[in-house]
């Protein structure tokens, strides 16, 4: 995206070529009013705090009182506690699942490949509403499909509505989560492993390494680049998308008793009010930037400090 | 040798089974049941819809008695109308970035793709005030504009890459032949850029269609309801009535269904090739 194409037809130099205006305005003022300045200007909310008509300069105030309040503090450390969660357990369960089934998948003699492709995909594709409903059905003791298919293992005593339990609760939407979204990072290490070259692979076999040892020696070091892009967009994933699989699951108070709660369900919380608590713009403001800086760390870290390092592998 | 490679494919083949079917097993039960009597809904959950199991009721209720035919309309212009707007002002930006250079080019065209990696969501309450002072709240055109600005800057990648990997030579004639730079975009560079235009649409399609949050705040009512926003409703009032429950979250996941059967294979190539580059 950085460099710039040195070839061009207009190699002579014009002093205003309307047509690339024509061609650039759309995008950039539908992009610039609708997704910048929001985020910009939610930044400069953050600062503020109601008071008169533009409000009050408060400075980082706000962000002190997220931090440190105890009616603030409280809610935002248990819902950064349970995003940290939510994307170790998705790091720890959701792509090793992944890439094993990636690495299955890739076996170059399996038939079938493409039909086992669509079906792992399929779930990613539908509304987070539909799939949250889906399976709270399913889990529901009232309907008994669960309890009944428990029995059947013979394992019935173990049933318990893991959803309404606020031990279980967070892990039983972090497992439906992954879920519907394996399909993603399989389909990234997928391909990263379609594109490790035949000849390496053919060269490790003639050494004597066997699928198995291949698969760790020679294709894991070259699909690295993936794992990091994985991990990222597990991040980013996990700070922002995780608001519609809890409120459609567990509403917006994302019980029981906060324990599915995430920077998500409280940023609405925040800034709509629940219950007795009026909404805050400026607190809303300030959670959602908050949000916004931890996005910018984690993306910063992936920029300069993953994925250069992974390219040094690379070549 | 041989047996020891039939039997470790046998043994693939029933791991991806077995995932196969986790994957399945909830929508098909789900889809089954939509077509039951409550009865026996409760009574044998994974039976089949057949003889006096079956009934029509629950998507009676949700098609005639609920304003469901309405939010899928709703979703369905808000969809196409941001696909239309994000192709083509996509398409317009990325032609302007891979073909011309100018001054800032290079600062243009990393400014359009930030929102990959920076969700709009961040700028939800400043845009919700700036939609209450443009007069859109619970407007369509509201979720149009946001939608269509969510989408740009991953269609704008794909497109950009696509179109610097193709010769300009087709271009370079047609100029030659006394084309306008306007008509070159229209009748030269479209056409070029079809290939990736179903991958960027089911990109940009998937996220819109499925969306809770912006409906949820910027357009939540009635008139303006799409069917994800719809269906979190309808269920929430509807708890006691299982068929017509089920029947919902059925209607909800066919048009996905029914799209993916049709373009799972430009979906699939385009993750398989466009984002491992990442």
């Amino acid at each position: 995206m950085s460099q710039s194409v040195s070839t061009t037809s207009n190699e002579v130099k014009k002093p205003w070529r309307f047509y690339i205006f024509v061609f650039l305005a759309p995008a950039t003022f539908i992009y610039t009013v609708f997704a910048i300045y929001p985020i910009i200007e939610s930044l400069r909310l953050s600062l503020y705090q109601a008071g008169d008509d533009e409000g009050v300069f408060v400075g980082l105030a706000n962000y002190a009182r997220l931090v440190s309040e105890p009616y603030w503090a409280e809610q935002f450390w248990n819902a950064f506690k349970n995003n940290v969660l939510l994307f170790a357990m998705h790091m720890l369960i959701q792509n090793p699942i992944a890439l094993a089934l990636a690495a299955l998948l890739s076996v170059p003699t399996l038939r079938g490949a493409a039909t086992y492709r669509t079906i792992f995909f399929l779930p990613t594709l539908l509304s987070v509403v539909v799939v949250g409903f889906i399976w709270q059905l399913i889990l529901s003791p009232l309907w008994g499909v669960t309890p009944a298919f428990m029995n059947w293992i013979g394992m019935g005593s173990f049933f318990k509505p893991w959803l309404g339990l606020e031990s279980s609760a967070l892990i039983t939407v972090t497992l439906i989560s992954i879920w519907q979204y394996v399909g993603i990072p399989l389909m990234l290490f997928y391909a990263a492993l379609l594109n490790v070259p035949e000849e390496t692979i053919e060269a490790a076999r003639i050494d004597g390494l066997n699928g198995w040892w291949i698969f760790w020696k020679v294709k894991l070091p070259l699909i690295l680049p993936s794992l990091g892009l994985v991990g990222i967009l597990t991040y980013i994933g996990n700070f922002t998308a995780s608001f519609d699989l809890i409120y459609s699951i567990q509403g917006g108070l994302a019980g029981p008793n906060y324990s599915t709660d995430v920077m998500g369900t409280f940023l609405f919380r925040t800034f709509f009010g629940f219950q007795a608590q009026l909404g805050d713009v400026h607190m809303g403001a300030t959670v959602a930037s908050a949000l916004f800086f931890i996005i910018l760390i984690g993306v910063s870290l992936y920029l300069f400090g993953v994925q250069r390092r992974l390219q040094r592998y690379d070549s | 040798m041989l047996i020891r490679e039939r039997i470790s494919s046998v043994g693939i083949h029933l791991i991806l089974i077995a995932y196969s079917l986790l994957a399945l097993f909830p929508l098909g039960l789900v889809v089954i049941n939509s077509l039951k009597s409550k009865k026996a809904i409760f009574r044998d959950p994974v039976g089949m819809p057949i003889g006096d199991a079956f009934s029509w009721k629950g998507y009676d209720s949700v098609l005639t008695n609920s304003d469901f035919p309405m939010y899928f309309g709703n979703s369905l212009i808000v969809t196409c109308v941001s696909l239309f707007f994000i192709l083509l002002f996509g398409a317009m930006a990325s032609h302007a970035l891979s073909e011309y250079r100018f001054r800032g080019d290079t600062f243009i065209g990393l400014y359009l793709i930030l929102g990959i990696m920076v969700p709009i969501r961040l700028g939800t309450v400043a845009l919700l005030q700036l939609i209450v002072d443009l007069n859109l709240a619970n407007t369509l055109t509201a979720l149009i504009l946001v939608y269509t600005a969510q989408g740009l800057p991953i269609a704008i990648f794909i497109f950009t890459e696509f179109l610097r990997s193709v010769s300009r030579e087709i271009k370079d004639s047609a100029r030659i032949d006394g084309l306008s730079e306007y008509r070159i975009f229209f009748e030269v560079v479209i056409p070029l850029v079809r290939p990736v235009i179903a991958t960027v649409a089911v990109f940009s399609m998937i996220p819109i269609w499925n969306d809770l949050w912006f409906p949820l705040i910027l357009s939540p009512g009635d008139e303006t309801r799409t069917v994800t926003l719809g269906v979190q409703q309808f269920i929430g009032q509807y708890t006691v009535n299982w068929g017509a429950v089920l029947a919902s979250l059925s209607v909800a996941i066919l048009p996905v269904l029914i799209m993916y059967i049709i373009f799972s294979k430009h979906l699939i190539r385009g993750i398989t090739s466009g984002a491992v580059k990442g």
